[in-house]
């Protein structure tokens, strides 16, 4: 004859959560909310180190939540791409090594990586972050080629945003040395006492979404979130409300009314990521 | 037994003129679909979108190698082949959002333990390509019998600098916009299933896109039937 013991609360919970992760979601979504605590439009708390790197030309590390990346920008010169004499590059790569998650192993970049590189790639290219007419030094002879590293520290959902601020954060703390060509040895001659910060025009910021069982939308999904959901959802944007990046690929079908809504939450991150990244950089001037 | 149905799918648009192959405003180019060409898959198709071709083969359900299973539901795989050269982290975010569109409406929850491949290779690229991809994979899995809940089909639209929209550019058109969009939508509600963009442009521009899309989605669907109704008419 079977016996119930009266267990503790939290032992039940632990257990249901691991036996039914779905149904011990849908009941806190009930309640609109979430086990973490958060509201389903609520981000998790966001920390932004700019500059740790010191042999990096320029660097940042994000952290939302427990989800960490971190950026290294590296300078070198290169020779400009025929078609396009007057431009330098911005090549970006998003490294997730087997220290962030158990799901990825070491050998070549797994499709997330990849997929994340080229979602950097698009945002860059989308958003005109930084001109590539800025990077050139000497029309088709030599141009700036920023090498922007992302690796992920530790992964708990919601990869592209951190990145992204990542990205832009870096980006801002970049310093480019001045480079005179001289006309006898046409050689670069590089002047390490002067340098200049980078012409960041637009600020993109990426704001996530995570779909439930096709009706819900949740923002900023962690990991355990992400592998429940049934679609994702990213909306890059930049300060004017422009768009420069809309990318969901696949999962659940979403309405126009329900994308309105996202919009209108990407628009109030932004700001609430303009203001921490201002704040740090203002903190960080007298150097 | 195969249907070659080419349809002239010259749609006019409520406002657009219509000169010469294609007008100002919104219209697709000529679609062309073949079914059941190759011998080896369970299933293949051709899509022909103007100069746009792509030839998709599907075979599943199929056995799964036991790393890749998932206990409940089929495993999806895509494999997109480039006209030329290797394929590169583009072709792998182009196979991704493929592959969780056709996740979307395939019922894996049917053939739980088994994997479903599909693989797409382009033959020519004259424009929108990953939208006749998307609509290449759906005929193919179609003439697979993969049970689904919903047909899905793609869209390209691109935004001029001055605004004006244009549906299934051809690749002159897509290099001289200033935002190329690429949506899938379903078959029952016209939902959003996925969606990729490049370029920018205001939340305004993007519902309109949207719009256009879901009402060229239906001229597309439209397409579908006709072509199976041909197919399984003569047989």
């Amino acid at each position: 004859m079977l016996r119930f013991i009266n267990l503790p609360q939290i032992y039940f919970n632990t257990c249901f959560r691991t036996v039914e992760p779905l149904e011990y979601y849908r009941r806190f979504l009930k309640e609109n909310c979430r086990p973490d605590g958060r509201e389903l439009g609520e981000f998790r708390t966001t920390t932004v180190n700019i500059g740790s790197i010191s042999t990096a030309d320029g660097s940042a590390l994000v952290k939302l939540g427990n989800t960490t990346v971190i950026c290294g920008v590296k300078a070198e010169f290169a020779a400009p791409p025929t078609d396009a004499p007057d431009k330098g590059y911005v090549v970006p790569n998003v490294d997730l090594p087997p220290l962030c998650s158990s799901r990825f192993r070491s050998g070549p970049p797994g499709e997330e990586a990849q997929v994340a590189s080229q979602f950097i790639a698009d945002v860059i290219e989308n958003s005109q972050i930084i001109q590539k007419e800025d990077l050139c030094i000497s029309p088709g002879k030599l141009a700036w080629v920023l090498y922007c590293d992302l690796i992920c520290l530790d992964y708990d959902g919601n990869i592209l945003d951190a990145c992204t601020f990542a990205l832009l954060a870096a980006l801002k703390n970049v310093q480019l040395p001045e480079v005179t060509i001289n006309e006898e040895t046409a050689l670069a001659e590089v002047n390490l006492k002067t340098k200049n910060y980078l012409n960041i025009r637009t600020h993109p910021v990426a704001t996530s979404f995570a779909v439930f069982d096709d009706t819900l939308l949740i923002v900023d999904p962690t990991g355990e979130e992400e592998h429940l959901a049934t679609g994702t959802l990213t909306i890059v944007m930049d300060e004017e409300g422009k768009l420069c990046c809309l990318h969901k690929p696949g999962g659940s079908g979403l309405t126009g009314a329900k994308l309105q809504d996202c919009m209108s939450r990407a628009v109030t991150r932004h700001k609430e990521v303009k203001k921490l990244m201002d704040e740090v950089i203002k903190s960080m001037k007298p150097k | 037994m195969e249907g070659t149905m080419h349809a002239d799918a010259k749609i006019r648009a409520e406002t657009g003129t219509e000169s010469g192959p294609r007008g100002p405003g919104c219209s697709l180019r000529h679609f062309a679909c073949e079914q059941n060409l190759l011998s080896r898959p369970d299933g293949s198709a051709s899509f022909m979108q103007g100069d746009t071709s792509v030839l998709v083969g599907v075979y599943g359900p199929a056995e799964v190698k036991v790393s890749k299973e998932i206990f409940n539901k089929a495993t999806l795989e895509v494999i997109l082949r480039p006209k030329i050269g290797l394929p590169g982290v583009a072709e792998k975010s182009r196979e991704q959002l493929i592959r969780n569109t056709c996740e979307a409406v395939v019922l894996g929850a049917l053939h739980p333990r088994t994997s479903i491949t599909v693989v797409l290779q382009v033959i020519s690229d004259a424009g929108s390509l990953l939208a006749c991809c998307l609509n290449a994979a759906c005929m193919a899995l179609v003439d697979a019998g993969v049970p689904m809940r919903a047909l899905f089909c793609g869209v390209t639209c691109t935004l001029g600098a001055d605004g004006t929209l244009v549906l299934d550019p051809t690749a002159k058109q897509e290099k001289e916009a200033r935002a190329v969009l690429t949506f899938a939508l379903d078959s029952v509600e016209q939902k959003l299933l996925m969606s990729t963009t490049k370029g920018l442009y205001s939340d305004a521009e993007l519902q309109q896109c949207l719009a256009a899309a879901q009402a060229a989605s239906q001229h597309v669907f439209r397409f579908y039937r006709e072509s199976l109704q041909r197919r399984y008419s003569k047989s």
